[in-house]
């Protein structure tokens, strides 16, 4: 709170409404309509989810660029999983392309929309998420609001703060393992001495962790329960807002399924 | 939880017959250690490696738990180890409920030592564990980021920072908790000149400021001289074998503490069984010859080994070279040491020099018996088989060249890769462990190593393919003074006997005791020499 934000990334507005709500908020969202969307694969609930979630976008403070930067995993995940299902899913209704076994039915590619859609529906909240929130904010939240144990979120969040030292010493690694003469076995050689170079880093990253836990430990991390927090993580009415939001989509979504005739219990 | 006081009050620390076995060892680490520190006294505390220095200290910081039953906690101790008369580990946990720290600890790693991503986060840090009432904890953050005279707010990023920078942050962390006993382990090992200067710049000051009590471990003593008013000498399992000022201790003990590793002032580096120690007086002032990017005087000089031309290195990631516009010459039986401040990319241009990663722009060109039998003329082209038999790298953290499980085996590495016959290994493999004094770690995992062992190790598995060429990254970084000897002598010799090298360094006395060539570096582009410095 009276820090100053990080650094905005690329093609994100971290001003923006939703953007600067408590990430417990936008984890909430995130999990209402992940949980509306995992009752059933239809593709009007997926689809209206996922409009009203295109259509929330503009108050999230992540434009296209942003979006697409790191959206694209979870279209790269969407699109084959939908074209898989469609060609190899249960058939049922009229065969639209047939050829040998591989048969697109009416019911497949339906199959296949609504698997497409839900991986997206269901991934968007969590870019959002991730996008817009600082780890350490996240970390707070959780602590204060979720009152998950700090000990555990501290430490989840010092160690990921050494991911970024651990992507220097793997070029450094690498090269030091072609110094070596190692490297060039072929493709098998070439797995080998991956799984070698993985395994120094965890040996690396070990030996700096061990330092990392002396460190916090000297400065009083886990001596006694009770802490405080320089950042108080508050839930305000705007957060309320925002959770309301995600009640709201994952309900019309819902709505429209049922509505359509679409909408199907998975598990009965 | 009340913070009442704004100043600490300095600690008196005891040791009472204090000793510390860490758990699953045989070994006690520190034994015997009988010491008194006054509240406001700043101790410097020497001895030789593996003489318990930094057990001690993390003994003080109360952060050794021997635990309740017999393989509960991590070791066992003996004796009383007491801060203002209460157990150092009662002491820091009492610290911590009371809002202000009894002890406050600073080690050598400064990527190591950040927690968070924010600065002021950071420092907020140990506040938030000693339950600070968050309305008082960014004003205790500015004054303890002012005290240490950081030039940052509280918003930037810990990972934009040099690694003086980190140092003086994790220094402000500490301070924030107003600790009344400052224990710091080798501070300025990890730093540059520049950032080593500052840091003992700001302990100076904070010391004068606060009154607080420090007890300090290096192994470069000069430096430090000036700041304490005391010095106490451990010996591996022999305890406190010397006590007194600094003066009287160094005039004892200075030739001892010289042949342990300490860097004592007016006492050259010794050398261990290696080589006779003969620093090499038949070399012209290395700041005399130089003008602008590389020189080559006739003394000495070989054939060219590697020549760089326009040489310009990107590292991943970044737009912008972090070296351009080099030329160079490397010449078997020469050395050439490129020298200049942090961030002016030297380690990026040995690694070019090295094959290891190719130039942005310009060429690396290998001549005579470097370039025989390969197709390309360019190191960065090459297998890793080729490159290990022709060009030697030497990292600066040797941790990241270690790929087997035992000294002996990483030394056999190279030679099995480049197709040497088993017992032509296992005689080059004897040779270099007797004579870089490893011959009893042959079965010792390389991780497990002391700092100077490993290097050593680093040195000699580079030399088990006969490399034409080796190219070094700060070798003498961090090393004690015999280390120190050892590599120079080795490097006279290997010159000596023809191979070339070149040496990305800091370290004055190096580029004193073996440069031929000198090539200095500032932002990324050759600069001129100035006359009479190296």
């Amino acid at each position: 709170m009276t820090a100053p934000a990080l650094d905005a990334p690329v093609g994100v507005d971290l001003r923006a409404p939703v953007a600067r709500a408590n990430p417990v908020a936008k984890l909430a969202v995130a999990s209402l309509v992940a949980f509306a969307l995992l009752l059933t694969v239809d593709p009007v609930t997926a689809g209206a989810a996922l409009g009203l979630e295109l259509l929330a976008l503009p108050w999230c403070g992540v434009g296209p660029r942003g979006l697409l930067r790191r959206g694209w995993v979870l279209l790269a995940g969407a699109v084959p999983a939908g074209v898989a299902t469609a060609l190899l899913g249960v058939d049922a209704g009229a065969v639209l392309v047939g050829a040998g076994p591989v048969t697109v039915t009416e019911g497949s590619l339906q199959a296949g929309v609504a698997i497409s859609l839900r991986v997206l529906a269901i991934g968007l909240p969590g870019v959002v998420l991730l996008a817009t929130t600082d780890p350490t904010d996240l970390a707070d939240a959780l602590a204060q609001r979720l009152r998950l144990p700090h000990r555990f979120v501290l430490s989840a969040l010092a160690a990921m703060r050494l991911f970024g030292v651990l992507a220097e010493e793997w070029q450094a690694l690498t090269a030091a393992r072609r110094a070596r003469g190692l490297g060039d076995g072929g493709p098998v050689g070439r797995v080998r001495d991956a799984v070698a170079r993985v395994f120094a880093l965890l040996v690396l990253a070990l030996r700096r962790a061990t330092v990392l836990a002396t460190t916090m430990e000297s400065r009083g991390f886990g001596a006694v329960t009770h802490r405080t927090w320089a950042r108080p993580s508050r839930f305000g009415p705007a957060d309320a807002v925002v959770v309301a939001g995600g009640v709201a989509i994952a309900a019309a979504a819902t709505a429209a399924g049922v509505a359509a005739g679409t909408w199907e219990l998975l598990l009965a | 939880m009340a913070d009442p006081r704004t100043e600490p009050v300095a600690v008196r620390a005891r040791a009472r017959a204090w000793g510390w076995r860490h758990s699953a060892r045989k070994a006690w680490a520190v034994r015997g250690v009988d010491l008194d520190v006054a509240p406001g006294e700043r101790v410097l505390l020497l001895g030789p490696s593996g003489s318990g220095k930094s057990t001690l200290l993390a003994g003080l910081a109360g952060l050794l738990d021997p635990g309740t039953g017999p393989d509960d906690g991590t070791g066992d101790e003996e004796g009383a180890l007491l801060l203002d008369g209460v157990p150092a580990r009662t002491a820091r946990v009492d610290g911590v409920r009371a809002g202000q720290a009894r002890s406050g600890l600073l080690l050598q790693d400064p990527l190591a030592q950040t927690v968070l991503a924010r600065c002021g986060d950071d420092v907020a840090f140990g506040l938030e564990n000693h339950a600070v009432p968050p309305g008082r904890i960014w004003e205790r953050v500015d004054t303890a980021l002012a005290g240490v005279a950081f030039p940052y707010g509280r918003g930037h990023l810990t990972s934009r920072l040099s690694g003086g920078e980190r140092q003086r942050l994790a220094l402000a962390g500490v301070l924030a908790l107003r600790p009344g006993l400052l224990l710091l382990d080798e501070p300025t090992a990890m730093l540059d000149p520049d950032g080593a200067v500052l840091l003992r710049e700001t302990v100076t000051a904070v010391l004068a400021a606060t009154g607080a009590t420090c007890v300090l471990v290096e192994h470069r003593v000069g430096p430090w001289l000036d700041l304490v008013d005391r010095v106490v000498v451990l010996e591996p399992g022999g305890g406190v074998v010397a006590d007194g000022t600094p003066d009287d201790v160094l005039r004892a003990r200075g030739a001892a503490l010289a042949a342990a590793g300490v860097w004592v002032p007016g006492h050259l580096p010794v050398a261990g069984r290696l080589a006779p120690a003969k620093i090499r007086t038949d070399r012209p002032d290395p700041g005399s010859a130089p003008g602008t990017g590389s020189t080559t005087a006739d003394h000495g000089a070989g054939d060219v080994l590697l020549e760089a031309r326009g040489v310009a290195v990107r590292r991943p990631g970044r737009a912008v070279s972090a070296v351009a516009d080099v030329d160079l010459d490397l010449h078997a039986g020469r050395t050439t040491c490129v020298v200049g401040p942090n961030g002016a990319g030297k380690s990026s241009l040995a690694l070019a020099l090295a094959g290891l990663v190719a130039p942005a722009a310009g060429t690396v060109t290998a001549r005579g018996r470097l370039a025989d039998g390969v197709r390309s003329p360019h190191p960065a082209a090459w297998r890793p088989r080729e490159l290990v038999r022709r060009i030697g790298t030497v990292f600066q953290e040797p941790q990241h060249q270690f790929v087997a499980a035992t000294a002996a085996d990483e030394l056999a590495v190279g030679p099995r890769r480049t197709g040497v016959p088993e017992a032509e290994t296992a005689r080059r493999v004897d040779e270099l462990l007797t004579r870089l004094r490893l011959g009893h770690l042959a079965r010792a995992n390389p991780f497990t190593l002391s700092g100077g062992e490993q290097r050593r190790l680093s040195v000699a598995t580079v030399l088990a393919t006969r490399p034409g060429l080796l190219v070094l990254d700060e070798p003498t970084f961090g090393q004690d003074s015999r280390t120190w000897a050892e590599l120079v002598d080795l490097l006279a010799d290997l010159v000596a006997g023809g191979t070339g090298v070149v040496a990305v360094t800091h370290d004055e006395r190096l580029v004193e005791a073996l440069a031929d060539d000198v090539l200095r570096l500032a932002q990324g582009r050759p600069a001129p020499v100035p006359v009479g410095a190296a």
